[in-house]
C-alpha cells in the first residue's frame, strides 16, 4: 500500500467512526432518522450499480429486485421462520449473488441491449412472484413484523449498523477501481475488445461485476427491511430500479461518492417536494426527463464534475527514480535449430458465409526475426491477424505459438500464452492514463497474481520509457497525438511480455518523421530478440524491417520466403501492380 | 382441438402486435445501432392518441386514426432531435439510458395527465365477429392481422422497390459513405424515427380494444416485442415477424393450459431458452465486432 492511500484510509476510517457515533448518539426525531435509514441501505444498492455501470458499463435495470431479495430474506427469515438477522441476511446475499450470476453468465456473452432488456424482464418477473406467490411472500400485503439482531433493538442502533456497513461498502467499492479486477472492469468497458487482446478474461469481468453489483443490492435491501420492520412488493418494482440507476447517474457513475451524493439528494429532494407525489406519475416524469438531461449535459454526474476540476488542481506525484530497463523475451534454452519456429500457421481457413477471405494459408515465422505479412486490400491481411489473436475463430487449420497448437484457445488466453498485438485503428482504454493502459498489459487480466502491483508498474513505466513517453505517464491517452496513442499502444503490448508482436498496419496514419521513429523503435524491438509479425501498406517501412516475407492475394499465399528475393517475383508484382506477370513492372 | 385452433388464432392477433413493435425496434436498430426501449410507449401514446380522439372528442374513427398516426409522427420527430441526435456520437450505452429515461418520462407523463384508471377504446367494427366452424374468428382480430400482413408488404416494398427505402437502407449500413454520396443521413434517421412511431402507434391503437389502454401496456408490448426480436434473431426484418407471430401463440397457450397470473413471464422464459440455447436466433447470426 503506498503511504498516500495509508493516509487517505486512516483518514477515512477515523471519518467513519465519528460519523456513525454521531448517528448512535445524537437525538434525533424519527423522520430524521427514517431518511438517513433510506439513504443508507439505498446508497449501498446504489454502490453496487456504480461497479456495474461505471467501472464495467455493464447495465443493471433490476437493482430494485436484488434489493429485493435482501429485503424478502431478511423479512421472512426474520418473521417467519425465526432466524437470527445475521442469518438471515447472508441467505438474502447468496440468494442475489446466485441470481446476479445465473443472469449475467446467460446474457453477458451478448450485447449491451440483451442486458438491458433481460434485466428488465427478470424485474417484472421478481415483481411478479413477488405479487402472486402468496404462499411464500405473503403477496401485495407485504412482510410485517421483521426482526432486527438482539445487539442494535433500538432503531437508533440499527441506524448506526447501517451507516457503518455503508462506510465499509463504500470503501471497498472506492478502493476497487486500483485492484486488479477494478483496472479489468475499467478496460472492459472502455474497450472490450482491446481488453481480451491485453490478456483480460472480458465474460468472467463482466460476470463478476454483475453478481457483485447484485450481492450489494442484496445487502442494502436485508438492511432496508431491518430498518423499516415492513416490507411489501411495490418497494422493488421496477420504479424502483429506475430510481437507483438515477440515483447513480445523477452523482456520477463510477464513484461510491457520487453514488452517495445522488442518493442523498434524490432522497431528500422528493420528501421536500412531496406536492409533486400527489400528482401519480409526476415524480418518475420527472425523473425519466432527469435522465435524458444528466446523460446529455452531465454524463459524468455531479462528482464527476468536481473530481474533474480537483484533479487539475492536484496532479498524481512523479515518479521516483529512473525507470528500469525493459526485459523482453527469456532467451530460449534449447541449442538454436533445435526450437521450434515463434509462429506456425498450417493451412488457416476464415469463411465468412461463402467468402473465404482467407483460404488455406501456411507459413512460419522464425525465432528472433521480423517477418511482413503483405498483400492488397482484401487479402485477407487483417483477417489472419484477427483469427491469430483469436477474435475470430478459424474455420480450419491449425496456429502453433513456439511449438504449442493455441487454435482452440480463446484469446485472452493467447495473450497470455505469449501474443501481444496492436490494432490498425487504435483501440486505447480512453479513460486512463498512458501508464494505467500499460499497466493492463503488464498485468495481463491478473494472469500474474505472484508479480506485486510495484512490480507491475515498474514494468509498465519500463514499457513507457522503451517507447519514450515515461515523462507523461499520468496524462489521459486522450491528449496525447495519434502516433504517440499508437506508441502508447505497442508500448501495452510490449509490457505483456510477449514471444511474439503482431503489429497491425503499425505506420497507418503517421507522418514521416513519426514513420522514422516507428522504423528506429521496431529495430530496437528487433535487436532485444522479440519476434515481430508485422502487416502494413507502407513497402518502405516493410523493406526496411522485414527479413521474410509473406504475401497474400484473395485470401492465398501466392509467395513466402526473404524478403528482396520475394518481392521480385513476377506474381507479387502483379498483384501489388496489377500488371500482366510478363509485362515489365517498372521502367 | 376446437379450443387449440381457438387459441391459435387468438394468439397469432396478439403475436400480429408484437410484430409489429418488434419491426419497429428492428429498424431503429438498423438505422442506428441503438435499441430503442421507448418504442413500447409509441404504443402507449398511440392507443391514448386514439382514446382522446375517438372516444373524449367523439371524433368519426377514420379521422381519428388519420389525427393519432399525425400525433405519432410528431412524436418520432421530437424524438429524434430530443434523445437520439444529440447523443449520436456517444456510445450506445448513453443512447440506451437517455431512451429508457424517455420511456418512463413518457409513460409517466401519461399518468400525471390521464390517471391511473385504464381507458376502454371500443374496436372499429360493429360486428364482434365470425363463426366458421369451430372457430369464432374475432373482427379486431381480423383487422389486426390484415393490417400486419399490409404493413409487412409495404415495408418489403418500400425498403426493396422505392429510392427513398434504397437510401434508408443505405444509410443504415454505412452512413459515412451515404453521406458521401449526397445522402442526407439526418433526414434518413429522422424518418426512420418517424415510420418506427408510426409501427408503435399503430400497434397499440389496434390492440387497445383488446387489452384496457393502460400506462403499463408500453413497457409489456416492448419486453414481448424485444423477446420477439431475440427469437427471430436481431436486427431481422422477417425475423422479428415470425418471433412476436411466435411469441403470441406461445403465450396465449402457456395462459390458457399452465397459468394466468404468469402469462407475462413466459415471453421471458422463452428469451432465457434462446439467449442460452440459441443467441443468434432463428435466423440471425451475431456480427462480431470489427477489429
Amino acid at each position: 500500500m503506498t503511504r498516500r492511500r495509508l493516509v487517505g484510509t486512516l483518514a477515512f476510517a477515523a471519518f467513519t467512526a465519528v460519523i456513525v457515533a454521531a448517528v448512535a448518539l445524537i437525538p434525533m426525531q424519527d423522520y430524521t432518522m427514517h431518511i438517513l435509514v433510506q439513504t443508507a441501505t439505498f446508497s449501498i444498492a446504489v454502490f453496487g450499480l456504480a461497479v456495474v455501470l461505471g467501472l464495467c458499463g455493464q447495465i443493471n435495470l433490476a437493482q430494485a429486485a436484488f434489493f429485493g431479495f435482501g429485503a424478502y430474506a431478511v423479512g421472512l427469515g426474520t418473521s417467519t421462520l425465526h432466524l437470527n438477522f445475521w442469518l438471515a441476511l447472508v441467505i438474502g446475499m447468496g440468494f442475489a449473488l446466485a441470481m446476479g450470476a445465473v443472469l449475467g453468465m446467460t446474457t453477458l456473452r451478448l450485447g449491451g441491449h440483451y442486458l438491458a432488456m433481460v434485466t428488465i424482464s427478470f424485474q417484472q418477473i421478481v415483481t411478479l412472484i413477488m405479487v402472486n406467490w402468496i404462499a411464500l411472500t405473503h403477496g401485495p400485503d407485504g412482510v410485517s413484523g421483521i426482526q432486527r439482531p438482539a445487539l442494535f433493538q433500538s432503531a437508533q442502533a440499527f441506524l448506526a449498523v447501517c451507516v457503518f456497513a455503508m462506510a465499509l461498502v463504500g470503501y471497498m467499492v472506492w478502493q476497487l477501481p486500483t485492484t486488479r479486477l477494478g483496472r479489468a472492469m475499467r478496460a472492459v468497458r472502455d474497450n472490450e475488445l482491446a481488453a481480451g487482446v491485453a490478456g483480460v478474461n472480458v465474460y468472467r469481468v463482466k460476470v463478476a461485476a454483475f453478481a457483485l453489483s447484485a450481492v450489494l443490492g442484496g445487502i442494502g435491501g436485508g438492511l432496508f427491511a431491518g430498518g423499516f420492520s415492513y416490507v411489501s412488493p411495490d418497494q422493488f418494482s421496477f420504479a424502483e430500479s429506475i430510481v437507483f440507476i438515477t440515483m447513480t447517474l445523477l452523482g456520477g457513475v463510477s464513484s461510491p461518492i457520487g453514488a452517495l451524493i445522488g442518493t442523498g439528494l434524490l432522497i431528500v429532494l422528493p420528501e421536500s417536494l412531496r406536492f409533486l407525489k400527489s400528482v401519480p406519475g409526476l415524480y418518475l416524469a420527472i425523473y425519466g426527463l432527469a435522465i435524458i438531461l444528466i446523460i446529455r449535459y452531465m454524463p459524468d454526474g455531479i462528482w464527476g464534475f468536481v473530481q474533474d476540476r480537483v484533479r487539475r488542481l492536484l496532479p498524481p506525484p512523479p515518479f521516483a527514480g529512473a525507470p528500469e530497463e525493459l526485459v523482453l523475451t527469456q532467451a530460449g534454452t534449447a541449442s538454436p535449430g533445435q526450437e521450434p519456429p515463434a509462429l506456425e500457421v498450417q493451412h488457416l481457413a476464415k469463411h465468412f458465409g461463402g467468402v473465404k477471405a482467407v483460404d488455406d494459408i501456411s507459413f512460419q515465422v522464425r525465432r528472433g526475426s521480423v517477418h511482413a505479412l503483405i498483400g492488397p486490400n482484401g487479402s485477407g491481411k487483417t483477417t489472419t491477424l484477427n483469427v491469430l489473436s483469436g477474435i475470430y475463430t478459424a474455420t480450419a487449420g491449425t496456429v502453433l505459438l513456439a511449438g504449442s497448437d493455441i487454435s482452440a484457445v480463446p484469446g485472452h488466453a493467447r495473450t497470455i500464452a505469449g501474443l501481444g498485438r496492436t490494432f490498425q485503428n487504435i483501440r486505447l482504454f480512453r479513460s486512463m492514463s498512458a501508464l494505467e493502459n500499460v499497466v493492463i498489459g503488464a498485468e495481463q487480466g491478473g494472469h500474474h497474481a505472484e508479480v506485486s502491483h510495484a512490480a507491475l508498474v515498474e514494468r509498465a513505466r519500463a514499457a513507457l520509457a522503451f517507447v519514450g513517453l515515461e515523462g507523461r505517464a499520468h496524462e489521459r491517452v486522450t491528449g496525447f497525438s495519434y502516433g504517440h496513442q499508437r506508441l502508447i499502444e505497442i508500448a501495452r503490448a510490449l509490457a505483456g511480455q510477449p514471444t511474439l508482436l503482431l503489429l497491425d498496419e503499425p505506420a497507418a496514419g503517421l507522418n514521416s518523421s513519426e514513420k522514422l521513429g516507428l522504423l528506429e523503435l521496431l529495430r530496437r524491438i528487433a535487436a532485444k530478440g522479440l519476434t515481430i509479425l508485422i502487416i502494413d501498406h507502407d513497402m518502405t517501412l516493410v523493406t526496411q524491417v522485414a527479413e521474410h516475407i509473406t504475401v497474400l492475394n484473395f485470401g492465398r499465399c501466392i509467395a513466402d520466403g526473404v524478403a528482396a528475393q520475394v518481392l521480385r517475383q513476377p506474381d507479387v508484382i502483379a498483384a501489388y501492380l496489377g500488371t500482366e506477370p510478363d509485362a515489365p513492372a517498372f521502367h | 382441438m376446437d379450443l387449440a385452433l381457438q387459441l391459435f388464432f387468438t394468439g397469432l392477433g396478439i403475436g400480429a402486435v408484437y410484430a409489429l413493435v418488434a419491426l419497429g425496434f428492428v429498424l431503429i436498430f438498423r438505422a442506428t445501432n441503438v435499441v430503442n426501449f421507448a418504442q413500447g410507449e409509441f404504443s402507449m401514446v398511440g392507443a391514448y392518441l386514439m382514446v382522446v380522439f375517438a372516444v373524449d372528442l367523439q371524433w368519426p374513427y377514420g379521422w381519428a386514426f388519420l389525427a393519432a398516426l399525425a400525433g405519432m409522427a410528431l412524436l418520432g420527430v421530437i424524438f429524434n432531435l430530443g434523445v437520439y441526435y444529440p447523443l449520436r456520437h456517444r456510445t450506445f450505452l448513453p443512447v440506451i439510458i437517455a431512451t429508457i429515461g424517455a420511456s418512463i418520462f413518457l409513460a409517466n407523463t401519461v399518468l400525471a395527465l390521464y390517471g391511473p384508471a385504464p381507458q376502454v377504446l371500443p374496436g372499429w367494427f360493429e360486428t364482434p365477429g365470425v363463426q366458421i366452424g369451430p372457430v369464432y374468428l374475432d373482427s379486431q382480430y381480423l383487422l389486426i392481422m390484415a393490417v400486419t400482413i399490409v404493413l409487412v408488404i409495404f415495408n418489403f416494398w418500400f425498403f426493396e422497390h422505392t429510392l427513398l427505402g434504397k437510401k434508408l437502407q443505405a444509410t443504415s449500413q454505412d452512413k459515412e459513405m451515404a453521406s458521401l454520396l449526397g445522402i442526407p443521413v439526418a433526414t434518413m434517421i429522422m424518418l426512420t424515427f418517424v415510420y418506427s412511431a408510426l409501427l408503435g402507434g399503430i400497434a397499440g391503437i389496434l390492440v387497445a380494444p383488446i387489452l384496457f389502454v393502460s400506462i403499463q401496456m408500453g413497457a409489456t408490448i416492448a419486453l414481448k416485442a424485444f423477446a420477439a426480436t431475440i427469437i427471430g434473431g436481431f436486427g431481422d426484418v422477417k425475423g422479428a415477424i415470425i418471433g412476436g407471430l411466435a411469441l403470441g401463440v406461445i403465450e396465449t397457450f402457456g395462459a390458457a393450459y399452465i397459468s394466468v397470473p404468469y402469462k407475462d413471464g413466459f415471453a421471458f422464459l422463452v428469451l432465457v431458452a434462446f439467449l442460452i440455447f440459441r443467441p443468434q436466433g432463428i435466423f440471425g447470426e451475431r456480427v462480431a465486432e470489427k477489429a
